[in-house]
């Protein structure tokens, strides 16, 4: 039974993977073909003009091209191919300017010079390894058609190297498509994954080309932190100024009047005396709500755990905290994580509606995972200027992420994960 | 009486002795490191500890885990923590054991002595101080929630003053009722909270310790 299954799995999964080579032979004999030639024409035409209207359009059909194949290099043999073209600037001209601007942009990024070289790879070694798989059990199976009978009416004919020529040789053509068949079955799907090794090796960034897009984004990264850090220096300073220590001048003036007083009109020497400690009272209030704003007490005496189980205990709506972390992690990750948590819930209460709300953190290989999921009406944007795009920012310096699953309706689900090491 | 003191900061610390002993207390320790504070509450006599949440050396929840583990060690010894900030997770931890002789309490609370030594003194006794501040965050989320089983307003205001460890003297007087009224409320709430019957002390902090849990 154990066999037998495996067997099968096996068969099915040549099957596929000759079905799967049939389909990529195809698209790399026309789609690749007729993409090259076109592109390359358009190219030489750009000195008369003509080109540089179609150029752009035909580096994104390529590009489109790319990305289907890279698509499917990673669902049908789980080859990982990145995304290498740099990005357009936002502030990209509208127009022809705005199109000759791309195709000077394009025409610069060597992604595009690497797809033109895949196109010319994929059309050939690409096309021949994708055929081999179900060629291997189309010919073999011409074999064995042959011995049954096909030979009597074909008269003298070539089966690779066996010239057919009579019931001997025929029956020798069958036993060579056996082998034919039999290495189809073995090692189809890993000539699909040789196709997909070939195109890897052109559509993959360069080794140089990867640090460019890290170098870009630890610069935007970096700007983003810089500003939110002042931002928060500035927000801090000016509740200080407007907040504790305008309360601790009025108390220390009052004080000063109660010294004058207390001899003459010890009454009213009172009546200050209860101001002054309630300013007191009310500065400690204010330290405290902002002490909670720049490292909430809980997160420095207990962790992230604890501290996002208090943050769930002061929401208006029943949240539920799973934790599953096996330590400390970093300090900045864990403040980081919990102001990207505290963000998220409030967002749930504010927009959602939501009766429930549930928050699960785990750390697993290297790997901060937390999911905070709503019952509420769904249609959260990440785009759409709430705080959520600035959680991505905040998480992006850490080189975490932020998904966002959220159909009209409901229910909400944000997931962040952010790279650590825990203690 | 005698009292056990930890507290990390001088000034603080300093403020406090000064201010117990005026009210007559005696300060067998003041402590200000975690590590200190433990074998102090296993070698000294005490009726009473008054113990900061952050202690060093680790300035995270230290006396916190020293006062639970004491009272672990120790059912019911009465301890009053301290803190610049209160959480009702903490709350819920201190009062889990049901033991009674339990306080948390911000440290702003110290500014008027008499209200603080009262505290102090209720603790000691084996009832409970929770911070007015646990209760009203609880307060501000059941009103977006369903009422806590089933109490009415007037049961809801008495289990709050129940919470903060007021006696039903205490609290006939702030509501202007008399003590008679206030008996027969505590012992509605204690009915609907499905609360066993045992001596009253521990009762009010099981009730309490419920209203706690149905703020989840």
């Amino acid at each position: 039974m154990g066999i037998d299954s495996a067997a099968t799995t096996k068969v099915r999964g040549s099957l596929i993977a000759a079905a799967q080579g049939l389909a990529l032979a195809l698209l790399a004999l026309t789609a690749s073909i007729v993409l090259f030639v076109l592109t390359v024409v358009s190219l030489a035409l750009i000195p008369i003009g003509v080109g540089v209207l179609t150029t752009p359009y035909l580096i994104d059909l390529v590009r489109a091209h790319a990305t289907t194949r890279r698509k499917l290099a990673y669902a049908w043999s789980g080859v990982e191919i990145p995304v290498p073209y740099r990005r357009f600037p936002a502030d990209l001209r509208t127009g022809f300017v705005g199109h000759v601007e791309r195709l000077n942009l394009m025409l610069k990024d060597p992604a595009t010079w690497r797809d033109l070289l895949w196109l010319l790879t994929d059309m050939t070694a690409g096309a021949v390894t994708a055929i081999l798989a179900p060629g291997l059990l189309v010919e073999g199976l011409f074999g064995t058609v042959l011995f049954a009978g096909l030979w009597t009416v074909l008269g003298d004919w070539w089966y690779a190297f066996i010239p057919v020529q009579g019931w001997g040789t025929a029956f020798l053509a069958s036993l060579l498509g056996l082998v034919w068949i039999t290495l189809g079955l073995l090692f189809n799907p890993y000539l699909v994954r040789a196709h997909f090794a070939v195109a890897a090796a052109s559509l993959s960034p360069t080794r140089k080309a990867r640090l460019d897009a890290r170098i870009d984004q630890l610069t935007e990264s970096r700007h983003d932190a810089v500003d939110a850090s002042a931002a928060e220096l500035r927000r801090i300073e000016r509740d200080l100024h407007d907040g504790a220590q305008a309360r601790l001048v009025a108390m220390g003036m009052d004080l000063g009047t109660i010294e004058a007083l207390v001899e003459k009109n010890p009454a009213k020497a009172k009546e200050l005396l209860a101001q002054a400690r309630q300013n007191s009272a009310d500065a400690l209030t204010e330290l405290r709500d902002l002490v909670r704003g720049i490292h909430p007490p809980v997160l420095a005496e207990r962790g992230l755990g604890d501290a996002v189980q208090a943050l769930a205990l002061r929401l208006p709506v029943p949240t539920e905290v799973a934790v599953a972390l096996p330590g400390r992690l970093e300090a900045p990750v864990e403040s980081a994580a919990y102001f990207a948590v505290s963000e998220v819930l409030t967002n749930a209460v504010k927009h959602a509606d939501a009766e429930r709300i549930w928050v699960d953190i785990e750390h697993r290989a290297g790997m901060l995972r937390i999911a905070v999921t709503d019952n509420g009406r769904g249609g959260a944007d990440v785009s759409a200027g709430s705080g959520l795009r600035g959680v991505e920012r905040r998480l992006g310096t850490f080189d975490g992420v932020l998904a966002v699953s959220s159909p009209a309706g409901g229910p909400t689900m944000v997931t962040m994960e952010i790279p650590c090491a825990s203690s | 009486m005698r009292v056990l003191l930890a507290e990390d900061l001088f000034l603080l610390r300093d403020g406090l002795v000064r201010m117990l002993e005026a009210y007559d207390f005696e300060v067998v320790a003041a402590v200000e490191t975690g590590p200190e504070l433990t074998r102090a509450f296993a070698e000294l006599e005490i009726d009473v500890a008054v113990c900061d949440v952050r202690l060093p050396p680790s300035h995270t929840d230290e006396g916190l885990q020293c006062a639970l583990a004491a009272r672990r060690a120790r059912p019911g010894l009465p301890v009053l923590v301290l803190s610049q900030h209160v959480e009702q997770l903490y709350a819920r931890e201190l009062l889990a054991d049901g033991n009674g002789g339990i306080g948390y309490l911000l440290k702003d609370r110290v500014f008027d002595a008499e209200q603080f030594i009262d505290a102090v003194r209720r603790v000691a006794a084996g009832g409970t101080a929770m911070d007015p501040q646990v209760i009203q965050q609880l307060l501000s989320r059941r009103q977006a929630d369903r009422p806590v089983g089933g109490l009415t307003p007037r049961e809801l205001e008495v289990l709050e003053l129940m919470a903060q460890g007021r006696s039903n003297a205490a609290i006939a007087g702030q509501l202007f009722v008399t003590e008679r009224a206030i008996a027969k409320h505590t012992s509605n709430i204690f009915a609907k909270l499905d609360l066993p019957v045992s001596d009253d002390d521990n009762r009010r902090v099981l009730a309490v310790l419920a209203y706690l849990d149905q703020g989840r």
